[in-house]
């Protein structure tokens, strides 16, 4: 199923989140943006939760730990003891400096592993820019249309003191 | 000193739109390299060349082409070591630790510094694996199951913890500065005309679009990775300081050494930080983006951890006769008096006097004399982890047995090898990628200029 949308782009963020903001207020749906940068606030504008991906990173470094610490008592004190220095077999306190660097390691990759799969970007994917110029200095938003009754005069005439540099209506691949 | 901090000095100078900071950060990416660049690229290359040279012949004939002895059994090689490892740990401070705190002129320095890390820990890395003597075998380090027993490595000793945190630290700072690259991959992929050049920005942009739900994502994985950066730094520094500090040698064996030896790398980083954006900002004519707030901000962090270290410095002395024991007293009697008293004196001088400069206005706006400071305190760190080793080493328990400690022409070379194969690989960096973080810099401007209402 496809999903008609009204593509608008911008000059500069600032237009972007009047716009985003405008429309939000007047209840159409704001589907998505793309900017060459951040732009704190918007995220709010688009009524999305916060991402779960430190929740990965939490796993993983848990896990980290976990594996680091079993690993080394099995190897220190099950596997093959050897007395260092009349230590304990298992010197928990001395395990902690690599199972720290250990839960780093996993935290770290896994979760930036989580975030390429996640947002689907891969070594030579081709890119689909919205418009030309969106990695540079084009702010682009992207309005979802739910009904028939959309009027799409009627939405660019709200976007006029933005000064929209695009207005374009594209169907969409629903996600 | 009210300059750098009052906020109506522009973040980057000029007032300029986003479609600029993206044309003027990557226009040196399409041009031609100059003379300049091609000349410090031949002498760094030469250098690299004879320090690889020093390494075969090393390998080839074994550790005894070093001037190392019974005695001391550490020199050129750890004090090279703890010294690159330190240069590397102002980048992951820049670009984590400074993040964090929302430090927003950052952004002008953070690839770069990054892009230091990442050789720098190459720089260190060299050392323990050619002083190994049969690097070959230095996966033996990581604990795999292996025909000789299992024999596991011993993961009580700080050797270990060090092949740990360094591994650790040098993947992590990859990954990081990748991550923080790959929007700037993606705005030079549309912008490079198509051809090789560009097939391999697309390739590794990963196909990102700017989409808001990956930016969205993004932040939070940046911010993550910021924050296990932040304690990773210092963990990896502490555990190098550790390989010292848990031997039972008078002159290593202190509590004091984890956060003198942090905040010594924090000092000498940021001055080789800062020697390299002076020089990097003239070369490439990106003086609007590194201005004399950055140099200023960046005088002030080398000013405070200079302080720091000066006062490691005062209470080792302090605690070494307050303590009583005569072989710790002696040890840091001979350190400051002894044979190898002059080391002991430049790393004081380097480290403790000549960073006071920075107290004045008229040394900061001065480019060349900032530059020259920065210089002297690289030197003054590297014959700070010279006195630790060699000075604690040569003259132990037992008087019979003491020696002195005179570095090879080889050990010489190998350390000049690693100069090269910092600055070679900073000369390739700075033509390959963009050595600003444009994505970064146009965020941090916006909200500056207030287009991002309720930004920070």
């Amino acid at each position: 199923m496809s999903q008609r949308v009204l593509l608008a782009s911008f000059g500069s963020a600032g237009d972007l989140l009047g716009a985003a903001r405008d429309l939000r207020q007047r209840g159409l749906p704001l589907l998505n943006a793309y900017t060459p940068h951040p732009i704190h606030g918007l995220e709010d504008l688009l009524a999305w939760r916060g991402s779960r991906l430190p929740l990965v990173g939490l796993v993983c470094g848990a896990c980290g730990v976990a594996l680091m610490l079993w690993f080394q008592h099995w190897t220190s004190a099950v596997n093959w003891r050897i007395n260092v220095g009349g230590r304990p077999w298992n010197s928990s306190l001395s395990f902690l400096c690599v199972t720290f660097e250990v839960m780093v390691l996993f935290a770290g990759l896994g979760t930036v592993l989580a975030f390429l799969i996640r947002s689907r970007l891969w070594p030579g994917r081709s890119p689909a820019l919205a418009v030309p110029g969106a990695t540079d200095d084009r702010y682009v938003l992207l309005v979802g249309q739910q009904d028939a009754a959309f009027d799409v005069i009627e939405v660019g005439r709200w976007l006029q003191p933005y000064t929209p540099l695009e207005l374009s209506e594209r169907e969409l691949e629903a996600v | 000193m009210a300059e750098a901090v009052l906020p109506d000095q522009p973040l980057i100078a000029g007032h300029k739109t986003p479609a600029q900071i993206s044309a003027e950060i990557s226009a040196p990416l399409g041009q031609r390299p100059n003379r300049t660049w091609w000349l410090l690229l031949a002498i760094s290359g030469s250098a690299l060349g004879l320090g690889l040279l020093a390494i075969g012949y090393e390998l080839f004939t074994g550790i005894g082409t070093w001037g190392l002895n019974r005695t001391v059994g550490w020199g050129f090689d750890i004090t090279n070591f703890v010294f690159w490892v330190g240069i590397g740990h102002a980048g992951t401070l820049i670009s984590a630790v400074l993040f964090i705190f929302r430090q927003s002129w950052r952004t002008s320095l953070n690839r770069a510094a990054e892009a230091m890390t990442l050789f720098a820990v190459m720089c260190a890395g060299i050392f323990p694996l050619i002083h190994m003597g049969r690097p070959w075998l230095a996966y033996w380090m990581f604990p795999y199951p292996n025909v000789r027993g299992s024999l596991w490595i011993n993961f009580r000793s700080p050797l270990v913890w060090d092949f740990f945190a360094i591994s650790t630290y040098f993947t992590i700072s990859a990954v990081f500065w990748f991550v923080g690259l790959i929007p700037d991959l993606a705005t030079l992929r549309d912008r490079t005309a198509p051809g090789l050049r560009q097939r391999i920005y697309s390739f590794l942009s990963l196909g990102w679009d700017g989409s808001y739900r990956t930016w969205h994502r993004y932040e939070a994985v940046y911010l993550l990775l910021a924050g296990l950066a932040t304690p990773l730094v210092v963990s990896v520094h502490t555990i190098v300081s550790t390989d010292f500090a848990t031997a039972v040698l008078p002159g290593w064996h202190t509590t004091i050494l984890p956060p003198y030896f942090v905040c010594g790398a924090i000092f000498s980083g940021m001055s080789m930080v800062l020697a390299l954006m002076l020089v990097t900002r003239g070369a490439l004519g990106l003086r609007d983006y590194i201005q004399q707030r950055h140099i200023d901000a960046m005088s002030w962090f080398i000013l405070g951890t200079s302080g720091v270290v000066l006062l490691a410095y005062v209470t080792e002395l302090f605690t070494a006769f307050y303590t009583g024991n005569p072989y710790e007293a002696f040890v840091f009697k001979n350190r400051a008096l002894g044979p190898l008293g002059w080391s002991y004196w430049i790393m004081v001088c380097c480290n403790g006097l000549v960073p006071q400069l920075l107290w004045f206005r008229g040394v900061r706006h001065r480019p060349a004399a900032v530059f020259a400071v920065t210089i002297a305190v690289n030197i003054g760190m590297w014959f700070e982890r010279f006195v630790i080793i060699v000075t604690s080493l040569h003259r132990d328990f037992l008087p019979s047995s003491w020696a002195s400690y005179q570095p090879t022409l080889i050990e010489g070379l190998t350390m000049l090898g690693t100069f090269g194969l910092f600055f070679t690989a900073f000369l390739i960096f700075c033509r390959l990628v963009p050595v600003i973080a444009i994505a970064e810099v146009k965020q941090a401007v916006v909200a500056e200029q207030g287009g991002a209402a309720g930004g920070h």
